[in-house]
């Protein structure tokens, strides 16, 4: 499964990196703090969270992520954007709540 | 040069936290025996007790700054100082226009009052105060800043409410006057797990929420007098001037 295959299955809004959109996905992590997205988080998840922090992208290029999905309507700030066309790492909104967003992910994922 | 001590991170009976006998009138009497020459007033998003306590504290020759310490949206503690009434006004308004409509529960967080010198209720704050902005980081840093205030993220080794731990590292290029340690670690552990703070001036303060609290760490200050300006040039370690982290006991 790749990153548009999932934007396409939950309509979520591409709003930067729409080069990354080929990345493979593995699985998903939830965590809003960012120290613990640091330690935890494995390559090729996609990371649910409201932070729109560039350090988000820091991380995110840091553990390779598959990309970065934004609930409750929270937008990227516009260096976290900039940083993820640099990096190619999608990142993509929703109006979800993450416990709603999460949901249907797993279940996508784990089909 | 000269040399003073300086806690700045107290809060007062105001912030739910805060123990009831953190009255201005106790602060100050404290203060004076613990032998702290500068102190900031840093109540959760409220800067309403600082010109109070300023004015009770000048007369026992201690110097206060008066602030807050500010929760940005991503759940950031940060202190920040301003030079004069009106920049803290100023920002006492950004803070009431930007802070989350909640209503305090006393019985769960703790009383929110305001007090004069002899320690009489005037006032009881409604919104629960330990609540967030709906301010980034950047956008707290650059009010502050347009204020001609000191911004510090507070505590930034701390497991939670910090800059490390909600936002991993400290963010490359962020605008800082100084950054807070707190009693679990020392300067030198820091920079050797985070060595991106070796470009910032550290700073360590109490965070007293009780009388006990205070001034059992402090940031000494070598500077020619005590003033805002001086304090300035110390953070920024300008014409030898300097501040070090050191730890008393209670």
């Amino acid at each position: 499964m790749t990153v548009g295959d999932i934007v396409q299955a939950l309509e979520l809004t591409v709003y930067c990196g729409k080069k990354g959109l080929e990345r493979r996905v593995t699985g998903g992590y939830v965590s809003d703090l960012l120290s613990d997205v640091m330690g935890h988080a494995d390559t090729g998840q996609v990371w649910v969270t409201l932070q729109t922090h560039k350090n988000v992208m820091a991380i995110a290029s840091l553990k390779d992520l598959a990309a970065v999905i934004l609930v409750t309507g929270h937008k990227p700030d516009e260096n976290t954007a900039h940083q993820s066309e640099e990096e190619a790492i999608p990142v993509l909104g929703t109006h979800m709540s993450a416990f709603d967003v999460t949901g249907k992910l797993y279940e996508l994922i784990n089909k | 040069m000269n040399r003073y001590s300086a806690d700045l991170h107290v809060h007062t009976l105001l912030s739910p936290c805060g123990d009831l006998e953190m009255t201005p009138a106790n602060i100050v009497e404290f203060a004076a025996i613990k032998g702290i020459d500068i102190l900031g007033i840093t109540d959760h998003n409220s800067t309403r007790h600082g010109a109070l306590i300023k004015k009770m504290a000048e007369k026992k020759g201690i110097f206060v700054l008066c602030g807050a310490e500010v929760t940005t949206k991503e759940d950031i503690h940060c202190l920040t100082f301003f030079e004069n009434n009106a920049a803290t006004e100023s920002f006492q308004e950004y803070l009431e226009k930007h802070l989350a409509d909640v209503k305090n529960r006393p019985s769960i967080f703790g009383y929110q009052v305001v007090v004069d010198e002899e320690e009489m209720i005037i006032e009881e704050v409604d919104k629960l105060l330990i609540s967030a902005l709906d301010q980034s980081l950047d956008q707290v840093e650059a009010m502050v800043h347009s204020l001609g205030g000191l911004f510090i993220p507070a505590h930034i080794d701390r497991p939670s409410y910090s800059l490390i731990s909600q936002l991993g590292f400290v963010p490359s290029g962020l605008n800082a006057d100084a950054l807070e340690i707190s009693r679990n670690t020392t300067p030198g552990a820091l920079r050797k797990k985070f060595p991106e703070v070796a470009g910032y001036t550290l700073t360590g303060s109490s965070d007293a929420h009780f009388l006990q609290q205070l001034g059992t760490l402090v940031s000494v200050f070598e500077m020619e007098t005590r003033s805002f300006a001086e304090v300035c040039k110390a953070l920024r370690k300008e014409d030898g001037r300097g501040v070090r982290v050191e730890e008393r006991g209670k």
